[in-house]
């Protein structure tokens, strides 16, 4: 029982990261039906911001700020010199581009910092904390908590409370009224990006030291992770990208705690492939497949 | 005299293949008119056209003493034009108060979109009961008026409608038109209605414009159109 109670707290702090990774993955999908197979290494490399900034200056917390920052204008980059270009053609051409973007992404950030493993800071202790001799969660799982319910609480007010959500979820079901109603849905589509990315640099910087280093491939395994949960909740369905991303993390947990470590990423893969063929709208999205 | 609109050659399309070969039309300001015409005629095209979706490979189009051919769709909503498409448009999984939230949401005087929301609930009581609902929860009838409501929201000068009659029962469809002439004669609207649905729309138009080929092929009274056996024998089919 300790050990089901151990492995589901530290499933319940890496699911909420993939459950705001695969938000962000969500964010795009309903703005473009792009889905952003760059968003893992957008994500690093604004994570590798973070880690300089940090090593520069000594605060995490300047670096955790330049990581969002660099995450928001590299979506911004990303979107209006590539991406946007490919919005309109065939679907497999946007999966392709954004696969040529990760491996431009990673070429470069093995040039400037190589292939070595380099640790990451973290703000807070990652012991954790003993309640009747169990350790439940660090301080720093806590940090991911409140950090993660900010992020889907502000993106929920965001879209629900706010002009700009209004504009950004009417874009999403019917870009031509949108702009028949005198929203700029190029401006919107770029905004969605820079959110996307900012929340994934985000996701990066927090899930990374769970690992306790940064490397060009540090987040390959984290985008597949989130890209089944945004897969089990339904790529169209915020909710469901939070509960597909709490799930998957419970699930790799159990698998990790009762099976192997070793059966991870193999675990992530075949529930990918066993979603696809059973639900591939996922268990969130009501509508069938839809194409812009 | 120069109206509100107007159209001078215009040639638009769709890849490689014209709709429009030099139409020519105007609209004084506080008309209603009614572009008639057989499938394929180019009644669609034009207004999308006007609206700026497509954008016109020749001709002029002048809105308000203004070029706008060319312009982007936001600009030319923002400068007085609302085109409400066919089926209306609606966004279904926003609720009514979000679709008609849409419509001002440009707008810098917030004071008269709510004021501008408060008359639309007015004309359209059936909307105020249901401005919690979903666009998809909504009947036809219900989603035309909240399209055109919407559109009201902006306060246009010039509202583009494409078959507001479609899938409508004839008591709906007539309510509608009659609120259309209304609107136009309480507030000085221009409106130009596309419709397969001559009867409705020329029994709220002053003026009909029947196109053929994409060309203006008469332009003349509502109450003269109709009564004209020939043109409504060869291009509207009754």
């Amino acid at each position: 029982m300790d050990r089901f109670v151990t492995l589901t707290f530290d499933g319940l702090t890496h699911g909420a990261i993939y459950a705001a990774f695969a938000l962000a993955l969500v964010l795009i999908w309903r703005g473009t039906r792009v889905v952003n197979f760059a968003q893992g290494q957008m994500a690093l490399a604004a994570a590798y911001i973070c880690y300089t900034v940090d090593l520069e200056t000594g605060s995490y917390w300047l670096g955790l700020a330049a990581a969002v920052v660099a995450g928001l204008l590299i979506g911004v980059i990303v979107e209006r010199s590539v991406m946007k270009r490919v919005a309109h053609t065939a679907p497999l051409t946007a999966i392709v581009v954004a696969l040529g973007i990760t491996l431009v992404i990673q070429a470069i950030l093995g040039m400037i910092y190589g292939v070595q493993n380099r640790r990451f800071p973290v703000p807070f202790s990652q012991v954790a904390i003993q309640v009747h001799g169990l350790p439940l969660f660090s301080p720093f799982d806590i940090f991911i908590y409140v950090v993660v319910a900010v992020i889907l609480i502000g993106i929920g007010l965001l879209f629900t409370r706010t002009p700009i959500g209004l504009r950004m979820r009417a874009a999403a079901f019917a870009p031509e009224t949108a702009r028949l109603l005198g929203v700029n849905v190029s401006r919107v589509l770029t905004f969605g990006w820079a959110l996307a990315a900012g929340v994934g640099a985000l996701s990066s910087v927090l899930i990374i030291p769970t690992a306790g280093f940064i490397y060009p491939t540090a987040m390959d395994l984290v985008f597949v992770s989130a890209f089944t949960a945004a897969v089990i909740g339904g790529l169209d369905s915020p909710v469901g990208a939070v509960v597909g991303g709490l799930a998957l993390g419970l699930v790799l947990s159990y698998a990790s705690g009762y099976l192997s470590s070793n059966v991870t990423s193999m675990a992530v893969l075949v529930l990918l492939v066993v979603v696809l063929l059973v639900r591939p709208s996922g268990l969130f999205t009501s509508s069938a497949e839809r194409r812009v | 005299m120069t109206g509100l609109l107007e159209v001078e050659g215009l040639v638009a399309g769709y890849a490689g293949a014209p709709v429009l070969h030099g139409l020519d039309l105007s609209l004084p300001a506080g008309s209603v008119t009614a572009v008639l015409g057989a499938n394929g005629a180019g009644k669609t095209t034009l207004l999308r056209t006007l609206s700026g979706l497509i954008r016109p490979r020749a001709g002029q189009i002048t809105f308000d003493g203004r070029d706008i051919g060319g312009t982007a769709v936001e600009r030319i909503v923002q400068a007085g034009m609302a085109h409400v498409p066919e089926h209306g448009g609606v966004i279904v999984e926003l609720t009514v108060e979000e679709n008609l939230r849409l419509g001002g949401l440009w707008r810098t005087d917030k004071t008269d979109v709510e004021k501008a929301t408060a008359e639309v609930y007015d004309l359209f009581p059936p909307l105020a009961a249901r401005r919690g609902a979903l666009g998809q929860q909504l009947s036809g009838g219900e989603r035309q008026m909240l399209a055109i409501g919407r559109a009201l929201v902006a306060r246009p000068r010039l509202l583009l409608l494409d078959e507001p009659s479609l899938g409508l029962a004839p008591r709906i469809t007539a309510h509608i038109m009659s609120m259309l002439r209304q609107l136009a004669d309480a507030s000085g609207l221009t409106v130009l209605i596309v419709e397969q649905n001559v009867r409705a729309a020329l029994s709220v138009a002053e003026t009909g414009v029947v196109i053929s080929l994409g060309r203006v092929v008469t332009r003349t009274d509502a109450d003269r159109l109709l009564g004209d056996e020939a043109i409504r024998h060869a291009y509207l089919g009754f």
